[in-house]
C-alpha cells in the first residue's frame, strides 16, 4: 500500500512501462515479506508449542522450581507474540539465540554453512538452466526418436538424487578417485578440490530437474510453435531462428521462469538430502541432525532461512516474468 | 526503456552479491569462529604455525570420528563418551590414569593421605600452567571440585561419590586439602575430575585445561582441532597438532582412510578394517563397555527372573560376535569387563549357556508356553548395538520370543529409555566414567537415580554398601564380586559382549595406547618415519 | 480412429509386474528376508541371491521386495490422505468459490511454494520422528494442497457446464451434484496428477528414510535400506544398486502411465 502511493507521487500521470514494472515489483516484495512473515510466525509457533527449552537445558537435573527460574530467566514466561517479536529482531540482529546442543550462539553455528547450501544450491541452478533451456530449445522442433526422449525424460525424472550421488560416489570417487566421497575438502585451503566435489553434488541434485526443466520448455514451445501467428510469420519468409528468438521465446518462457524458481525452492529442499549423501557440512546436514537431536532453536533459524530464500526467489521470477511479459504486470499479483 | 535496463540489472546485481555474501560470508565465518579461541587460549604460549601440508611428513594427523562434540566442552557438562573420549587431551584432574590402570600424580605433585582415610593433602605442582597461561592455584582445584559435590550451575552434572566429601580447603596458594565424611577407597579416581581455571566462563565452547593438548577450535559437524601445549607440565606431545575430523557415514570413513586424508581411525568394524589394505596397522583393543540387552527389571514379563533367565540361555552370544563382529569381542557375564582385571570374574561368562530347549522350559514354567512379544528399544546413531540386536530378535524366534526393534534417536533414547525408564528392552553398551567398580555397579542400587532397568534386589543392595565401606581392598573386592554374581544369577539384564576396538593406524605412525576407560591417547603418538 | 498409445501400455504393463512382484512380496519371499547366514556375508549377485547378500548373509532381493512394500503402501497411503482432502477442500472451494476459496487459495500458494521435502520435516519433527505414522501424515498432509488446487480447478471449469447448470436449477443437493455429476468428470485431469503424487510420495518417503528421520525398521522402506548400503558401498556395492534400480523402476513405470494419460487427453502419441 504504502509503496504504491509513494510511487504515483513520482511518476508522471503517464506511468511509464519502467514504472509499471517497479511499482509491480514493489507489490510483489510486499507480499512475499507477508509471507515471509507467515511463514516465520508459524515456524517460531510450531517449534515453541513443543520444544521446552528450559527443561531440555537442565536435563536430569531439572526440578520444578529451577524449570520456573529458568523460563524466567530466558523469558519463557512472555506471551508467544512478545516472544516472536523478540526473536524475529535478533534474526535481523544476526541473534538468533543458543544451540541446545552445542552451547554456542545458532548464529556462530551456521553462517559459514549457510555459505555452503547456498553455493550448492547457486551451482546446481546454474547447471539446470544452463543445460536444460538449450535441450528444451534443441529438441522442441524435432520429433525423431520421440518415443526414446520421453522415455530417457522420465527416467531422468526418476532417479532421486540420493541414488545418482551414491552412483557418482561410486564410480568417480571410489573407482576414478576425481575426489573423495566425505571429505569436502576446506574451502578456504583447498577452493578447487571444493568446487569439484560441490560439482558432483550439484549434478545429482540437477538430473531430475533438468529433464524436467527441458520437458517443459520444449511444449511451451511447441505449443507456439502451433500457433498461427507463428505459421504465419514463418510462412512470410521470416527467418525461422529469429522467429523463434523474438516470439515464441517471450511466449513460452514466463511459466518456465516460474518453474525455476519453484526448482530453487526445490533445490534448497534436494540439498538437504544430497549434503546427507555426500557428507557436505551444510545446512541441511545440520537441519536433519539438529531434527534428530531436538536442537529447536537452529532447526527454527534453518527452517526460516530457507523459507525466506524460496520465497525470495519466487519474487525474483515474478518480476522477471513481468519483465518479459509486459501482460503479467497489469495483471496484478494473480 | 532505460529504467527497465537498469531495474534489470540491479536485479542480476542483487542476486549475484547475495550469493557471494553468502559463499563470502561462509569463510569470513570460519575464521572467525577460529580467531576468537586462539586469542584467548594461547596468550603467551604461541606455537609456531607454519606447517605446511606439502611436507612430506607435517608433524601432525588428522583423526577420524564418528560422532560429531555436539554438546557443551565443558568437561563437568559432558556427557557423550565421545566428547570425554577427545576432551581427555585437554584436561586432567588432581591424578590421571595410566593405560594399566593405575593412578598418578597430574595436576598435583603429589599427595598423602592421613592415617584414618580422611584426609587427603594435595601438593599442586610447580609452575603448572593452564592452557591460557595463568597458573593453576589452589583456589582453581577447589572451585573446580566443589562445582561438582552440588552443582549450583545449570547443566553441571552432579558427580555422587562426591557427596563423600566434607570440606575442600585450600592451605596454600599450592595445597589443597579433602576431608571425607567416611573412608573411601575409592575416591581418588574421582579426583580424575577436569581442574579448570575458577576466572574463566568460556568452557562451553572454547575449554581451557592443563593437558598435553590446548583446544583451538570447533566447526560444527565438521572438525575439531587440538594443537600440542607447549607448557605442559610433564613429557610433551610429540604431534604439534592434531584434527579430529567427523565423518558419520560408513563408507565415507573407509574412503576417507585410503585417499589419506585421515590417518587414525579407532572403533572400526572388523568389515571395515578388513577392506583397508595394506596402508594400516590394526591395532586391537577393548571399548571397554558393558553391552547387553538391558531389560526393566520392573515391567511384566521381566519382572519375572525365570523370563530373564529364560531371555539368557535363548541368546547364543557367541553368534553374535560371529555374524556381527567376525569373531571379534570378548564376552561377558556380568557387568563388568575383561580390561578390569581385578573384578573381572570368567567363571560369570558362561553361567548361561546357549539352550533353546532350557530357554522354552523356563517360559513355560514362568507361564509363557507359546512366548511372547517385546519391543527392543535401540538408539540409531550406533551401528554395533542395531546389528547385535538384529542377531537376537532372530534368535529369540526359536526361543519363541517375538522381538520387534524399535530404532530411537539417542536424544528420544536419553529422555524416554534412560531418563523416563519407558521400555521393555534395550541394547546399549555402559561404560565407566572412572576408573572404579562403582562406576559401573552402582547403578543397579534400587535406589539410584541412573538404575534405569529398575534393579530392585536387596541382597545386592547390601553387597554394594558392603564394597563401598570396606575398610581394604581385598574385602572390597570380593563384594564387589558378590554383586556381579549376584547380577549374573538373577539375569539382571541379558550380557553379551565387550566390543573389540579396532583401531586403523597408518603405517609410520606409532604410540596408540589403549586404557581401561574409553578415551584415546595422543600424546604418545608419533611418526616414526 | 484408434491410436495405439505407446507409453501407456509400457507403463502399465512395468506397473503391473512391479505391483505383482511387491504383492507377492507380502505373501512369498524366495528367503526369509531377516534370516541371518541364508548364504555368506557379502555374497554378489548369483542364481540363489538373485541381488546378493549383505553383512549378516541374508538375501538382499527377499528384502527389497518386502522394503518395496512398506514404501509402495506408505506412498499409496500418503496419497490417499492427499486426494481425500484435497479433493474436498478443492471440491468445496470451486464449486462455492467466495472469499473462503479466495483465502484457502492463497494459503495453498504459500504452501506449494515450499518444498516439500521441508515442509513434511518440520512437520515430522513436530509429530516425532521414527514412526510409520508419523511419516505418513506428515507426507499426506504435504500433499493436500497440490491436490486441492488441481481438483479446484477442474471443478471450478465444471461448474458452468450446461448439464451441472441444469441439475442445480433441477434442485439436485450441492453433495450428490459434486459426487454424481461433477466427481467423474474432474478424472482425466486427476489421473495424472494421481500418478505424479505417486511418484512424489515415492521420492519423498524414500528421502526422508534416507535421511534417517523417515521409517526405521522394522518396517524398513527402500530408502532406509538404499542408506544402510550407502555404509557398505565398499564391500556390497551391489545392495545400494538393487535397492536404487527398484525405486527407480517404481517411478519410471507409473511416470510412463502419467505421460501416456496425459498423451492421450491432448490426442498426440
Amino acid at each position: 500500500m504504502k509503496g504504491g502511493s509513494w510511487n504515483f507521487t513520482l511518476c508522471s500521470p503517464r506511468l511509464s512501462e519502467g514504472c509499471l514494472l517497479m511499482k509491480y515489483a514493489l507489490k510483489r516484495a510486499a507480499a512475499g515479506l507477508a509471507t515471509m512473515l507467515i511463514v516465520s510466525f508459524l515456524t517460531y509457533a510450531a517449534f515453541d508449542l513443543i520444544s521446552d527449552a528450559a527443561t531440555a537445558m537442565l536435563g536430569t537435573s531439572a526440578t520444578p522450581e529451577r524449570i520456573a527460574a529458568l523460563r524466567a530467566e530466558l523469558g519463557l514466561d512472555r506471551p508467544l507474540l512478545l516472544r516472536y517479536g523478540g526473536w524475529l529482531l535478533g534474526f535481523f540482529t544476526g541473534d538468533l539465540g543458543v544451540s541446545q546442543s552445542y552451547r554456542q550462539p545458532v548464529w556462530d553455528l551456521i553462517a559459514p554453512k549457510a555459505g555452503l547450501t547456498l553455493c550448492l544450491s547457486l551451482l546446481s541452478f546454474i547447471l539446470i538452466t544452463a543445460v536444460s533451456i538449450p535441450l528444451g530449445l534443441l529438441t522442441a522442433g524435432r520429433r525423431r526418436f520421440e518415443g526414446a526422449r520421453t522415455a530417457l525424460n522420465q527416467l531422468g525424472m526418476a532417479v532421486p538424487p540420493f541414488f545418482t550421488g551414491i552412483l557418482l560416489s561410486w564410480v568417480f570417487g571410489v573407482g576414478l578417485k576425481w575426489f573423495t566421497p566425505g571429505q569436502f575438502p576446506e574451502a578456504g585451503t583447498d577452493p578447487a578440490g571444493a568446487a569439484v566435489y560441490l560439482l558432483f553434488a550439484a549434478v545429482a541434485l540437477s538430473i531430475p530437474r533438468i529433464a524436467m526443466t527441458a520437458r517443459m520448455l520444449r511444449g511451451t514451445v511447441r505449443e507456439e510453435l502451433e500457433r498461427d501467428y507463428v505459421r504465419t510469420a514463418i510462412s512470410r519468409g521470416n527467418d525461422r531462428s529469429q522467429v523463434l528468438r523474438r516470439h515464441v521465446l517471450k511466449n513460452a518462457l514466463p511459466p518456465v521462469v516460474t518453474f525455476l524458481a519453484q526448482t530453487m525452492a526445490e533445490l534448497v529442499a534436494g540439498s538437504i538430502v544430497v549434503e546427507q549423501v555426500f557428507v557436505i557440512p551444510g545446512l541441511g546436514r545440520m537441519l536433519v541432525t539438529s531434527i534428530a537431536g531436538r536442537d529447536y532453536p537452529v532447526v527454527q533459524a534453518i527452517v526460516v532461512i530457507l523459507a525466506f530464500w524460496v520465497v525470495l526467489a519466487g519474487t525474483a521470477a515474478d518480476v522477471t516474468n513481468a519483465r518479459i511479459d509486459p501482460r503479467l504486470r497489469l495483471g496484478g499479483a494473480a | 526503456m532505460k529504467t527497465r535496463k537498469l531495474l534489470g540489472l540491479l536485479l542480476a546485481l542483487g542476486l549475484l552479491s547475495a550469493a557471494l555474501c553468502g559463499c563470502g560470508g561462509g569463510s569470513t565465518g570460519q575464521t572467525a569462529e577460529s580467531k576468537p579461541t586462539d586469542g584467548s587460549t594461547s596468550t603467551e604460549a604461541q606455537a609456531p604455525a607454519d606447517t605446511q601440508p606439502t611436507e612430506a611428513h607435517p608433524n601432525e594427523i588428522t583423526v577420524g570420528i564418528a560422532q560429531d562434540l555436539d554438546e557443551s566442552l565443558d568437561p563437568h557438562k559432558a556427557v557423550a563418551a565421545g566428547t570425554k573420549e577427545v576432551m581427555f587431551n585437554v584436561f586432567e584432574g588432581l591424578v590421571k590414569p595410566t593405560p594399566e590402570g593405575d593412578l598418578i600424580p597430574a595436576v598435583a605433585e603429589k599427595y598423602e593421605v592421613s592415617d584414618d582415610q580422611l584426609v587427603y593433602t594435595f601438593t599442586i605442582r610447580d609452575g603448572i600452567k593452564f592452557h591460557n597461561g595463568e597458573p593453576v592455584t589452589a583456589g582453581d582445584v577447589v572451585n573446580s571440585i566443589t562445582r561438582c559435590i552440588e552443582p549450583y550451575e545449570a547443566d553441571v552434572l552432579a558427580v555422587e561419590p562426591l557427596s563423600a566429601v566434607e570440606k575442600v580447603t585450600g592451605v596454600d596458594e599450592r595445597t589443597v586439602q579433602i576431608r571425607l565424611k567416611e573412608p573411601n577407597t575409592e575416591f581418588l579416581a574421582y579426583l580424575t575430575l577436569a581442574i579448570l581455571p575458577a576466572e574463566y566462563d568460556g568452557q562451553d565452547t572454547a575449554p581451557v585445561g592443563t593437558g598435553p593438548f590446548r583446544f583451538v577450535s570447533r566447526a560444527a559437524q565438521d572438525n575439531i582441532v587440538l594443537e600440542r601445549f607447549e607448557d605442559y607440565w610433564g613429557e610433551k606431545a610429540y604431534l604439534d597438532k592434531v584434527t579430529y575430523k567427523i565423518i558419520e557415514n560408513a563408507d565415507s570413513i573407509l574412503m576417507s582412510l585410503q585417499s589419506g586424508a585421515v590417518d587414525l581411525f579407532a572403533h572400526l568394524t572388523s568389515t571395515q578394517t578388513a577392506q583397508l589394505g595394506d596402508g594400516f596397522n590394526i591395532e586391537e583393543g577393548t571399548m571397554n563397555l558393558v553391552q547387553a540387552m538391558y531389560l526393566n527389571n520392573a515391567v511384566a514379563p521381566f519382572d519375572d527372573v525365570r523370563v530373564r533367565q529364560a531371555l539368557c540361555y535363548a541368546v547364543d552370544r557367541q553368534q553374535i560376535l560371529d555374524l556381527a563382529f567376525d569373531g571379534y569381542g570378548s564376552l561377558i557375564g556380568s557387568s563388568m569387563y575383561p580390561a578390569f582385571g581385578k573384578y573381572f570374574d570368567d567363571s560369570l561368562t558362561n553361567h548361561y549357556p546357549h539352550d533353546v530347549e532350557k530357554a522354552r522350559a523356563l517360559l513355560a514354567e514362568a507361564g509363557y508356553p507359546d512366548g511372547f512379544d517385546m519391543t527392543i528399544t535401540v538408539p540409531s546413531n550406533y551401528q554395533p548395538h542395531i546389528d547385535t540386536a538384529q542377531v537376537i530378535v532372530e534368535q529369540l524366534k526359536q526361543a519363541g520370543v517375538r522381538a520387534e526393534i524399535q530404532l530411537v534417536e539417542w536424544a528420544t533414547w536419553l529422555s524416554d529409555v534412560y531418563a523416563g525408564r519407558q521400555f521393555q528392552a534395550t541394547v546399549v553398551g555402559v561404560d565407566a566414567s572412572t576408573m572404579t567398580a562403582r562406576a559401573l555397579l552402582e547403578r543397579f542400587t534400587s535406589t539410584a537415580g541412573n538404575n534405569f532397568i529398575n534393579y530392585d534386589n536387596p541382597e545386592y543392595d547390601a553387597f554394594f554398601q558392603e564394597a563401598v565401606s570396606a575398610a581394604d581392598d581385598a574385602a572390597q573386592t570380593a563384594a564387589y564380586k558378590q554383586a556381579l554374581a549376584n547380577l549374573t544369577e538373577n539375569a539382571a539384564n541379558v550380557y553379551i559382549q565387550d566390543l573389540a576396538d579396532l583401531v586403523a593406524v597408518r603405517k609410520g605412525l606409532t604410540g596408540v595406547r589403549f586404557y581401561p576407560i574409553y578415551v584415546l591417547d595422543l600424546s604418545g603418538l608419533r611418526w616414526t618415519d | 480412429m484408434r491410436k495405439r498409445n505407446g507409453f501407456l501400455t509400457a507403463g502399465l504393463i512395468l506397473t503391473g509386474l512391479l505391483a505383482a512382484l511387491i504383492l507377492l512380496g507380502f505373501f512369498w519371499t524366495p528367503w526369509d528376508p531377516n534370516a541371518m547366514a541364508a548364504g555368506p556375508k557379502f555374497e554378489g549377485p548369483s542364481l540363489a541371491h538373485w541381488m546378493g547378500t549383505d553383512n549378516f548373509g541374508r538375501d538382499i532381493f527377499s528384502r527389497v521386495l518386502k522394503g518395496a512394500g512398506a514404501t509402495a503402501s506408505i506412498a499409496l497411503a500418503t496419497l490417499a490422505i492427499g486426494v481425500v482432502c484435497g479433493c474436498l477442500v478443492g471440491a468445496l472451494t470451486g464449486y462455492f468459490g467466495g472469499p473462503v476459496d479466495e483465502i484457502l487459495m492463497r494459503l495453498n500458494d504459500a504452501l506449494t511454494a515450499f518444498p516439500s521435502i521441508l515442509l513434511a520435516l518440520v512437520v515430522i519433527s513436530i509429530l516425532e520422528p521414527g514412526k510409520k505414522i508419523n511419516v505418513i501424515l506428515a507426507l499426506g498432509l504435504v500433499f493436500i494442497p497440490s491436490f486441492a488446487r488441481v481438483s479446484r480447478t477442474a471443478f471450478a471449469s465444471l461448474r458452468d457446464v450446461n448439464h451441472i447448470k441444469s441439475a442445480r436449477l433441477m434442485g439436485a443437493p450441492a453433495a450428490r451434484i459434486l459426487a454424481v455429476h461433477m466427481l467423474p468428470n474432474t478424472l482425466p485431469v486427476l489421473l495424472p496428477a494421481l500418478t505424479i503424487g505417486f511418484n512424489n510420495a515415492v521420492l519423498a518417503e524414500a528421502s526422508m528414510s534416507f535421511l534417517g528421520i523417515g521409517v526405521t525398521p522394522p518396517d524398513a522402506s527402500l530408502g532406509y535400506m538404499l542408506s544402510e548400503a550407502q555404509g557398505m558401498l565398499f564391500a556390497a556395492p551391489w545392495y545400494a544398486a538393487g535397492t536404487g534400480l527398484v525405486i527407480v523402476l517404481m517411478v519410471f513405470s507409473v511416470g510412463l502411465i502419467g505421460e501416456g494419460l496425459r498423451r492421450r487427453d491432448r490426442g498426440v502419441l
